[in-house]
C-alpha cells in the first residue's frame, strides 16, 4: 500500500527506533525503520549501551462536545483518543460502565465528580444515537 | 471479509484504509522498526496487520508483524548488557539471568502462529466492545529461544509448583492499574513447547514486539505471549492478577461460547487457538473472468494438532472441494492452500474455505459468540464476482 508519512521529518527522526549500535561479536540485524536512524550516543567508557525507544507523537484528538477538556485531562493519563475513536456504536450504559471500569479496575485517578460528565460527553461524542 | 479494506489516501495524503465494518475507518501509521500498519490504538500502541501482507509469504515480516499492548507505559530504555531475567519464588536456586547466560543454553527455533485474543473481533455481531480488530491481529514467525523448561529445570522446581508467574517491563501509567502478568500452569510450563525467545526470523526482536525477550507460546492465544520478559515466579496456587482472573476468560461451555448477546455464567481463561482458514489472493469485490483458470491461495492454522485438510466452496457451503496443501512448515505454523479454480458462469460468487486437523475440528458456517470478542473461527466468505 502507498503511503504519506504523517508527521514532519524531524518527529520522524526523533522518533526513529534509536538502536545502538550492536557489539561486533553479536552482529544483529536492525529491524527495517520507516526513517534514517537517528543518532544514537555511545556510552563513552561503559562496557553496554543501552537501547532506547521512542513512541512517534499522538495525533488523535477527541471529539468536540461538553465534557471534552475533562476528558483530555482524565482519560489521556492512560492512553490514546483512539480507545474510544474506534468502538461501534454503543449506548449510555456502555460508556458507564467503562468508565467504571477505568475507575474500579484500571485504578485511573477518575474524581467520584468526573463520572457522570465524562459519561455523558462519551455517549453524546461516541454513542450509539438513542 | 476483512482483506476487503481499502486503501485510501484523504487530507494531506494520509493513508487510510476503510475496515468492512461500523466505524472501521483506520488511519495507516508508521512506528518505529515498522512499516505502515493499520492504527487500532497510538498509546499503549495497538498495530494491526493489513490483510495483503498474507497473501506474500507464509512468514509474516517483522516490520509487518501485530502490535499489541495493554498498558501505556512500555519500556524506553534497556540496556542488553545489564538486563537480567529473573527466575524465583519455588524454586531450589534463584536465578538471575543475562542475555549472553541465556543465548549460551541449548537455543530452539519454532515456526509458530501468533494471534491476539481478539483478533476478528470488528466482525462480532452483536458487536462487542474491545479492539476492534479486523482479520490482522495474527502473524506467523520463526522465533529462535531457550526453552521455558530447560530455565525452570536449571532453577530447579521445588514441590508444589502450580504455576509460573510471567511478568515483562511493561506496566501501567497509574501506580493502581493492574500490572500485565500472566500465568502459565506447571505442567504446560515444563512441556517443552513454550520458548523464551530473543529472535524473530533471524533478527533480534522488534521492540514492539517484546525486546530483549518475549514468551513464544505455541498453538496459545498471544496474551500468554508476555514481551520484555523479566521475571519467573514459581508459585503453589492460582495466580489471582487481573489478567488471569477478570480479564481473558471465555464461558466455561463447549465452544467457548454464549447464546448471542447473553452473559456467560462460569467463565475459565482463554487457552488455545480454534482452527482457522482464510483466502488470501482474492477479496471481496474482486471480478474473475468466466471460463479462466484462477488460482485460489490461503492460508489455515490450528492449536498444533496438525491439519489434514483444508476445503472450499462455490455454493453457500452445500458441496466442498479439497484444496492442495502446501508444505508443512510445523505444526505450529501457517499452512498454504491452493486450489485451482476456472469459474464457469458469470455472476457473483461466495467463496468460502473451512480446515480440518488430526482430532477431527473444524469451523462452522455460523459464528460463535462471546461478550468479549474472542476466538473468532467461523468459516470465512469472500464475495466475488465472475464476468
Amino acid at each position: 500500500m502507498k503511503f504519506s508519512l504523517l508527521l514532519p521529518l524531524p518527529l520522524v527522526l526523533l522518533a526513529t527506533f534509536a538502536l545502538a549500535q550492536p557489539p561486533a561479536e553479536n552482529p544483529v540485524s536492525a529491524p527495517a525503520a520507516a526513517a534514517p536512524q537517528a543518532a544514537v550516543p555511545i556510552q563513552s567508557g561503559g562496557p553496554s549501551t543501552p537501547r532506547k525507544f521512542e513512541l512517534p507523537p499522538e495525533t488523535g484528538t477527541y471529539r468536540p462536545g461538553d465534557g471534552v477538556a475533562m476528558a483530555q485531562a482524565l482519560c489521556l493519563t492512560c492512553h490514546s483518543t483512539e480507545y474510544c475513536e474506534m468502538q461501534p456504536p454503543l449506548p449510555a450504559k456502555y460508556w458507564e460502565a467503562t468508565v467504571k471500569k477505568m475507575k474500579e479496575k484500571f485504578g485511573a485517578t477518575l474524581p467520584d465528580e468526573s463520572i457522570a460528565p465524562l459519561v455523558k460527553y462519551l455517549s453524546t461524542a461516541y454513542g450509539k444515537k438513542e | 471479509m476483512a482483506s476487503a479494506a481499502v486503501a485510501t489516501h484523504s487530507r494531506a495524503g494520509e493513508a487510510s484504509v476503510e475496515l468492512p465494518f461500523a466505524n472501521g475507518h483506520r488511519r495507516l501509521v508508521t512506528f518505529p522498526g515498522k512499516r505502515p500498519l493499520i492504527l487500532l490504538t497510538h498509546r499503549p500502541p495497538q498495530l494491526e496487520t493489513p490483510f495483503s501482507v498474507f497473501n506474500e509469504g507464509l512468514i509474516t515480516p517483522n516490520d509487518a508483524f501485530f502490535v499489541r499492548y495493554h498498558l501505556a507505559a512500555l519500556p524506553t530504555e534497556i540496556d542488553p548488557a545489564a538486563f537480567r531475567l529473573e527466575v524465583k519464588g519455588l524454586v531450589k536456586t534463584p536465578l538471575s539471568l543475562s542475555l549472553d547466560e541465556l543465548k549460551k543454553m541449548e537455543s530452539v527455533e519454532v515456526t509458530a502462529v501468533n494471534q491476539c485474543s481478539g483478533n476478528s473481533r470488528g466482525f462480532f455481531n452483536p458487536r462487542v466492545s474491545g479492539g476492534q480488530l479486523a482479520n490482522g491481529a495474527m502473524g506467523n514467525a520463526k522465533w529462535r529461544g531457550v526453552r521455558l523448561k530447560d530455565v525452570l529445570t536449571k532453577a530447579g522446581v521445588a514441590e508444589g509448583a502450580r504455576q509460573v508467574v510471567c511478568d515483562g517491563l511493561d506496566k501501567g501509567v497509574a501506580p493502581a492499574t493492574p500490572d500485565f502478568v500472566k500465568a502459565l500452569e506447571i505442567d504446560h510450563a515444563l512441556d517443552g513447547e513454550i520458548i523464551i525467545a530473543w529472535e524473530m526470523n533471524g533478527e533480534e526482536l522488534p521492540w514492539l514486539n517484546g525486546y530483549p525477550l518475549r514468551l513464544v507460546v505455541p498453538g496459545h492465544y498471544g496474551t500468554y505471549w508476555v514481551k520484555h520478559l523479566n521475571s519467573l515466579t514459581v508459585i503453589n496456587d492460582a495466580f489471582p492478577g487481573f489478567w488471569m482472573a477478570s480479564g481473558y476468560r471465555i464461558p466455561d461451555t463447549a465452544g467457548g461460547c454464549v447464546e448471542p448477546g447473553t452473559v456467560p455464567g462460569k467463565t475459565v481463561p482463554i487457552q488455545k487457538f480454534k482452527i482457522r482458514s482464510f483466502l488470501t489472493s482474492l477479496t471481496d469485490g474482486a471480478t474473475l473472468p468466466a471460463g479462466r483458470p484462477a488460482t485460489l491461495r490461503g492460508i489455515a492454522f490450528d492449536s498444533g494438532n496438525g491439519l489434514t485438510e483444508v476445503q472450499v466452496s462455490f455454493d453457500g457451503g452445500h458441496r466442498w472441494q479439497s484444496a492442495d496443501l502446501g508444505a508443512d512448515a510445523g505444526r505450529y505454523s501457517f499452512r498454504e492452500w491452493k486450489y485451482n479454480w476456472t469459474p464457469t458462469t458469470a455472476g457473483p460468487v461466495e467463496i468460502r474455505c473451512r480446515a480440518f486437523n488430526r482430532i477431527g475440528e473444524t469451523q462452522a458456517m455460523e459464528p460463535l459468540w462471546n461478550p468479549a470478542g474472542y476466538m473468532r473461527n467461523v468459516v470465512e466468505t469472500t464475495k466475488v464476482t465472475v464476468a
